[in-house]
């Protein structure tokens, strides 16, 4: 059971996790503007708080499932810097040995169903895991991340309508970050997010998504109860991404202003906000603060160098895990 | 002639066709003011508007459900797909819909629509948005398919789908966005099943689609050099297909491959290659080769990716062994 986070460690914890969350990002980026990251990926940064304020209400046998914008997710629920950065420069000590990456890094070990690259593509993963909690008598719950812009999937309505009427241990976490792609959310999603949950009968939240101790007292809450059957519930988390959509997304101007992006970066930060708050209730000080930025720093940059030098798969890997039962699937084929 | 990319071609296309019939209109995610992903549509909705180039939610079943009822009640919808992948989300629309509807009306309910989308590796993209799904799709009977090689193929099939009373789907090589090729100024189309011999040569035939006629071609430069002398044609539309031309190449060459970017088991090249086995089987001095995408899940590592894919020298290799005799006792 999640215990409630009322102590300095709990807090700090959070803390932490969204600065590892941001400094991965940043490291992320990085690697991509150097040309080291094959293909593009997704920048979490801005969002921490809906991560971290969610993933801090579960435990270890809790599942999530990710999306296409998965690294906070990952480091929320968890995962190591090392096996991520692996995966993303597509190494076999990835996470799922460069397979996978970016978009489709996960870590079953601390619950981490996965990111998917198909708007919408975990949400009947997701239910159907709270389905396996209800069959086998567990007590986890499944939380599944989607944006926004994957509201608009009509396989959201099936699971939903499901999801309520069995009384599944799911809860929908939307996080609404203004955008899908390049469209205003308002062009795209026609009448209220909860409304929609609220048709099927099912408790909707709307939550401020910078503020990580809201995110995660509700969060408790919500577990708390599906973990009693008393789900599924449904969360909109009002957040925002600072970067482009992906990493190459540079010029945004012609459907995002500049001010806009200055407003929240430099007045709602969740972490900033978040550090602020720390600092003034005496639970940590500016200094201590600064230690734990530094080891992050310093923990990303050796993982960043680690992957770096770790080697990629060999080629023998290309037709391994395509079947749970043929080591290799093109064994017999091949001429 | 005038040099143009990929993207510009299918720009211009459907701006002259936009132009030339107004029930034509665009649907898709971010085609409008972000032009697509890719960037191919760029300057279409200055011209022609929100209400002919529209910008939908995520929701693909929604919009080519639309679409099959806009192409059956008058207009002429290019639904745009941003990725080949997402095909699998629409596969009812498409195939028990937009596929079956004139037949199972008699010949009365047609569905003029276009599907354009794309295919390809090597895009560091993973296993989600790398596939090349077109064999999908010409599996089903009611559906028309046609897989540009270059810009010049890419303009002159959009118009003639555009025009062509039932459902065409048009996927687009995404590594050849920007890949210039000589396209004329003037106006031009290219009709469906007539296959377009890109080299001729007597000694080997490569029949490629799409991404894989530059790898024929290039597979073809390097066999020159050694005294083989290979014919690469690219069929350009797959349904329907311009067998004759396949046969009477593999009648004078006596040797086949045929190289696709879709995964080889169940696909494009075993279609190909049966249909030449069946009709050219006694002119045939070695079996037809097959060579597809590897049957993996296309990988996300480049040290994995690069190998799923026919190559120049793969191609070239195998020629060289089906020139030797070599691959026709091949088990
Ligand atoms: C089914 C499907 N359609 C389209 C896409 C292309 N695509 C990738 S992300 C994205 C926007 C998603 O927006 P949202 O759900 O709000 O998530 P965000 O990127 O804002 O986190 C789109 C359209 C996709 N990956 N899958
Ligand atoms: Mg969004």
């Amino acid at each position: 059971m999640a215990k409630t986070k009322t102590n300095t460690e709990d807090y700090l914890r959070m803390y932490r996790q969204m600065v590892r969350i941001r400094t991965f990002e940043d490291n992320a980026n990085q690697l991509y503007l150097s040309a080291k990251m094959p293909g593009l990926t997704h920048m979490y940064s801005g969002e921490e708080a809906v991560a971290v304020g969610i993933c801090e209400a579960l435990t270890i046998d809790d599942k999530i499932t990710s999306t296409h914008r998965g690294h906070g997710h990952c480091v929320a629920k968890g995962a190591e810097f090392k096996e991520m950065f692996c995966e993303l420069l597509g190494k076999e000590e990835g996470y799922c040995r460069g397979k996978g990456g970016s978009m489709h890094i996960a870590d079953q070990s601390n619950g981490n169903l996965g990111a998917n690259a198909i708007v919408g593509g975990s949400m009947g993963i997701a239910t159907g895991s709270a389905f396996t909690s209800k069959l086998l008598g567990k007590d986890d719950v499944t939380v599944c991340f989607f944006g926004d812009g994957a509201t608009a999937q009509g396989l959201l309505y099936e699971v939903m309508n499901m999801a309520a009427l069995w009384n599944l241990p799911v809860i929908y976490a939307c996080e609404n970050n203004g955008y899908s792609e390049y469209t205003k959310t308002e062009e795209i999603a026609a009448g209220s997010i909860t409304a929609r949950a609220e048709a099927f009968g099912i408790e909707a939240h709307q939550v401020d998504g910078q503020d990580v101790l809201a995110v995660n007292e509700l969060t408790q809450k919500l577990v708390a109860r599906a973990r009693k059957g008393e789900g599924p519930f449904f969360m909109e988390l009002m957040t925002y991404r600072y970067h482009g959509h992906h990493v190459g997304d540079i010029n945004r101007e012609y459907y995002r202003s500049k001010d806009e992006e200055t407003d929240w970066k430099e007045n709602k930060d969740p972490i900033i906000k978040f550090r602020g708050w720390l600092v003034e209730q005496g639970i940590a000080s500016e200094e201590e603060i600064e230690a734990m930025n530094a080891e992050i720093k310093k923990d990303a940059e050796e993982a960043v160098a680690y992957a770096e030098a770790a080697p990629y798969p060999d080629q023998s890997e290309v037709d391994m895990h395509v079947f749970t039962d043929i080591e290799h699937a093109l064994a017999r084929n091949t001429a | 002639m005038r040099e143009i990319t990929l993207s510009q071609a299918v720009n211009e296309a459907l701006a002259e066709e936009m132009r030339r019939d107004e029930t034509v209109f665009i649907i898709g995610e971010d085609v409008a003011e972000a032009g697509t992903p890719f960037k191919v549509l760029s300057g279409l909705v200055e011209e022609f508007g929100t209400a002919r180039v529209v910008d939908t939610p995520i929701a693909e079943p929604g919009f080519m459900g639309l679409g099959v009822g806009a192409a059956m009640t008058g207009s002429r919808p290019v639904v745009d797909l941003m990725f080949g992948d997402f095909i699998y989300l629409i596969m009812d629309q498409l195939c028990n819909q937009a596929a079956k509807s004139y037949y199972m009306s008699g010949g009365k309910l047609n569905v003029p629509l276009v599907l354009r989308t794309n295919l390809g590796a090597t895009r560091r993209s993973a296993a989600q948005h790398s596939q090349s799904l077109h064999a999908l799709v010409a599996h089903i009977p009611g559906l028309k398919v046609a897989m540009p090689s270059s810009a010049y193929e890419a303009k002159g099939l959009m118009k003639t789908a555009i025009r062509d009373d039932n459902p065409v789907v048009i996927f687009e090589d995404k590594l050849m966005y920007n890949d210039k090729a000589p396209v004329p100024e003037e106006e031009f189309l290219i009709p469906f099943g007539e296959a377009n011999i890109k080299r001729e040569g007597s000694d080997i035939t490569l029949i490629g689609t799409s991404s894989m006629v530059q790898v024929c071609e290039a597979a073809a430069e390097i066999l020159a050099k050694e005294g083989i002398e290979a014919e690469v044609i690219d069929p350009r539309t797959i349904v329907p297909l311009d067998e004759a031309a396949l046969l009477e190449s593999a009648k004078k060459t006596s040797r086949v491959i045929v190289v696709d970017e879709g995964h080889q088991s169940f696909g494009i090249t075993g279609e190909i290659a049966s249909r030449i086995n069946e009709k050219a089987f006694y002119h045939l001095d070695a079996p037809v080769l097959r060579m597809g995408a590897m049957d993996v899940p296309v990988p996300f590592s480049p040290a994995l990716e690069d190998i799923t894919v026919p190559t120049p020298d793969a191609v070239a290799e195998n020629a060289r062994k089906l020139m030797s005799g070599e691959l026709i006792h091949a088990a």
